[in-house]
């Protein structure tokens, strides 16, 4: 039985400002301070106008999770997020390796890892771009495991690229 | 301190030298940050020698100041001055981006940049480390190649100096294009693609201190405030005002684009020949049916996005990519050069952008120079061979080019339209002052004041210590309306865009939840605030060394003003001069200075500016 809680956060890079609110809304509620580097949703902008937030997919089949040494990360059966047991995670980034979009970062401050909880399934990165209108982000529910979930799984190098030509067209090709 | 990173940054790009400096608390609580902190420290590093010294000369400093309320404040900008090669005054000019959050972020609440580095170099700030690195590879590049090579080059650099972090974003930058590094004194500081800190002419100081960019990557956390919980708050109450503000949202300012022309007739048209247009093809939304555009764009933390990155696709301007251009552009790259098709507009602006040359600065050149072609002044032979008819895009980007490389007829432009128009009257032997419409060296913005129906009235330029800045006009009452209000938005350095439909006690609610002082509106407006226009005022009638102002001639409307508007329904309007010498003597008086327009003693001695006063006595500006 899927939980109501099994959410997932639909991303159109083509909506997204920019404007960050996600990294804001992110940092302090988990760091309680505004921290774009602490932040588990962050916007990278390789290419102006190509802004790409690049958060965690839960892929289906959990390779960071599978890669972890010390057992630090394991997968929240209601919500389906990512968790990182604080105590256990040494800040050795096997995990980020793992990752087939290298999403996973090791927080700035302290020695572990930053990976996406989805807050519980009320996502706050998803509060405030729906507040705003931008509706970059938004919440679906997850049914079941759907296998293709790991493809969203890129680098903000392999979006960006194909981003740029959906954005200015030829042109594109010249500007990362 | 909350609010504040803790330090300055000082560079010294002559020995390399790099130093830390701490403020005191209430020397920050009296000038918060930006604008007002560089004027108080402009003043103590250069007040004393303030009009021998050349502002393309080693001795000038450049800075580069955030604010307390940058980062928290939505929509955080950076403020750039020093002593200004276009007014000889300081300006604070402001520049929108992801830059101030960097460099708050890696420890540092501005930069101090002085002397000048024996070849072209860039800053490197990742988080506490600094670096004055090689810039050969990317001197003389457009500002999209600067800005693809600096990014490339510095995610290489975060990977290498923070192997198990993994993928950190990427550092920002301000940067100059080949019309900084020329030293033409109509560059801008530029950030991303399409920002610019135009007004005061800093993309030239930039360059004259062979500095190409400034590159910041902050890994820690924006500074602890004083009451978080209220911060919060307030961000959300500022988002949630702004994001009522659907059109506003959605076009920006380029809304104006018709508008201002059309209907308060204030709008530059072939060098403000005219105010007053009737082409519908810069109505709203045309150019969203015409070109792509990125509706929604915006800078961190902006709930309004009032910029928008556009391209044509199809054309003869196929792929020229810059902001959609905005009230300012639209009409200094499009009516003012009587380009009336957004594709011509978006293509000179994006030229512009490249070269880094600053959009209302070189609309105002470039139109002078057309209307000068228009009455045979400036002939075809002068011009190199450039046909430069109203309209024609590419003649006016082939002028730009020249402009901002200083080759021909561009060396004397570079000059800005004041400069110019004596350089040029002189080779001439002919006055074409008449045809330059500035503010102490400074191209006035591009809203007029003789129909009477914008925002601006007959002393907003002429009286404003940053002249021709649309964007810190002087006004009566001397209070919300007028420059002291922008100099604690420039201050605290945040985007006053998103403060125009919030009430004005929030804003002092902000600055309380983040500084932890209470700002009253009697200390600003009788003496913080006031402070820091006095120190701007006597920096800008010291000017020199090319040009000095006397506030008798020079606190005066450009001549092109005094003509009647020729057409539109304000035909026959123009600036009363009576009427102007009597608002100009009523600000005066309400800013402390005296019937000839010099901050009184009295005035000074109360703010603690007996320092200021000296000086003035000194060169006799003051009896």
């Amino acid at each position: 039985m899927a939980s109501k809680k099994r959410i997932w956060i639909v991303r159109d890079y083509m909506k997204c400002s920019g404007c960050r609110k996600c990294e804001i809304a992110c940092s302090l509620f988990h760091e309680n301070k505004i921290w774009p580097e602490a932040s588990r949703i962050r916007v990278f902008m390789l290419v102006p106008g190509a802004e790409v937030p690049h958060l965690c997919v839960q892929c289906e089949d959990y390779p960071c999770v599978k890669s972890c040494p010390t057992e630090a990360l394991s997968v929240n059966s209601e919500t389906g997020a990512v968790l990182v047991d604080e105590e256990k995670c040494s800040g050795c980034g096997i995990c980020i390796d793992a990752c087939p979009g290298r999403i996973p970062h090791l927080h700035p401050g302290k020695k572990r890892i930053l990976i996406c909880d989805l807050c519980n399934g009320e996502p706050e990165c998803v509060k405030v771009c729906q507040e705003g209108k931008w509706n970059t982000l938004s919440v679906v529910k997850r049914k079941g495991w759907n296998e293709t979930l790991r493809a969203y799984s890129r680098t903000p190098e392999e979006i960006t690229r194909e981003l740029v030509i959906n954005l200015y067209g030829e042109k594109g090709e010249e500007l990362l | 301190m909350h609010g504040y990173a803790g330090k300055l940054l000082e560079i010294n790009l002559s020995t390399g030298k790099v130093k830390n400096i701490s403020l005191k608390d209430d020397i920050l609580r009296s000038y918060i940050g930006g604008r007002g902190l560089a004027a108080k420290i402009l003043w103590d590093k250069l007040g004393k020698e303030w009009e021998t010294i050349d502002p393309f000369e080693a001795e000038n400093i450049l800075l580069v100041f955030t604010g307390p309320l940058t980062g928290f404040f939505p929509g955080g900008r950076v403020c750039i001055s020093g002593k200004s090669p276009q007014s000889n005054g300081m300006i604070g000019s402001t520049v929108g981006g992801e830059f101030g959050i960097d460099l708050k972020c890696a420890g540092y609440n501005g930069l101090i940049i002085t002397g000048k580095a024996q070849k072209p170099c860039y800053l490197n700030i990742i988080d506490k480390e600094v670096a004055i690195k090689d810039a050969s590879h990317i001197w003389g590049k457009t500002g999209k190649e600067t800005l693809k090579i600096l990014t490339k080059e510095t995610r290489k650099e975060l990977h290498e100096k923070f192997p198990r972090y993994g993928e950190l974003k990427e550092p920002s930058a301000l940067y100059i294009g080949p019309a900084g590094e020329n030293k033409t004194r109509v560059a801008a500081v530029m950030a991303k693609w399409t920002h610019g800190a135009g007004y005061g002419g800093y993309g030239g100081v930039m360059g004259s201190k062979n500095l190409k960019a400034i590159v910041a990557k902050g890994l820690g956390p924006l500074p602890e405030v004083e009451n978080i919980e209220k911060v919060k708050e307030l961000i959300k109450k500022v988002c949630k005002k702004c994001y009522k503000e659907e059109l506003w949202r959605r076009w920006g300012t380029g809304a104006g684009g018709y508008s201002v022309g059309a209907k308060s007739s204030s709008e530059p048209i072939r060098n403000w020949q005219e105010e007053w247009h009737d082409e519908k093809s810069f109505a709203v939304d045309k150019f969203e049916q015409r070109l792509w555009i990125k509706q929604y764009w915006a800078d961190y933390g902006c709930p309004t996005a009032c910029l928008k990155l556009a391209m044509p696709k199809t054309g003869e301007f196929k792929g020229a990519i810059t902001d959609n251009p905005d009230y300012e552009l639209q009409a200094y790259l499009g009516s003012n050069l009587g380009i009336f098709t957004p594709e011509g507009n978006v293509y000179v602006s994006a030229m512009i952008d490249d070269l880094g040359l600053c959009g209302i600065q070189a609309g105002n050149v470039l139109g002078f120079a057309a209307e000068l072609y228009q009455r045979g002044f400036l002939t075809k032979k002068d011009l190199d061979g450039i046909d430069l008819t109203w309209g024609n895009a590419k003649a006016f980007t082939e002028l730009a080019k020249k402009i901002a490389k200083r080759e021909g007829i561009g060396n004397i432009l570079a000059e800005g339209s004041y400069r110019a128009a004596i350089k040029l009257g002189k080779m001439k032997n002919v006055n074409l002052l008449p045809y330059v419409v500035h503010e102490k060296g400074v191209a006035i913005g591009a809203h007029g004041i003789r129909s009477g129906k914008d925002y601006t009235s007959n002393i907003s330029y002429a009286c404003s210590v940053q002249a021709g800045d649309h964007t810190s006009v002087a006004a009566l009452p001397a209070d919300r309306r007028g420059e002291m209000a922008t100099i604690i938005e420039d201050s605290g350095v945040y985007c006053f865009f998103n403060t125009f439909s919030v009430d004005e006690d929030l804003i002092w609610d902000f600055f309380e939840a983040v500084t932890g002082w209470r700002i009253t509106r009697e200390e600003w407006y009788k003496e913080s605030g006031l402070r820091i226009l006095q120190i701007q005022r006597a920096m800008l009638l010291l000017g020199g060394p090319d040009y000095k102002w006397n506030p008798e001639k020079d606190d005066e409307n450009p001549p092109r003003f005094y003509d009647p508007l020729p057409s539109g329904p304000y035909a026959g309007k123009t600036v009363n001069k009576e009427a102007f010498e009597e608002s100009k003597h009523e600000y005066y008086q309400v800013v402390g200075w005296d019937k000839n327009g010099v901050p009184k003693p009295e005035t000074l001695r109360k703010l603690g500016l007996k320092h200021v006063e000296k000086k003035l006595r000194e060169v006799k500006i003051l009896a």
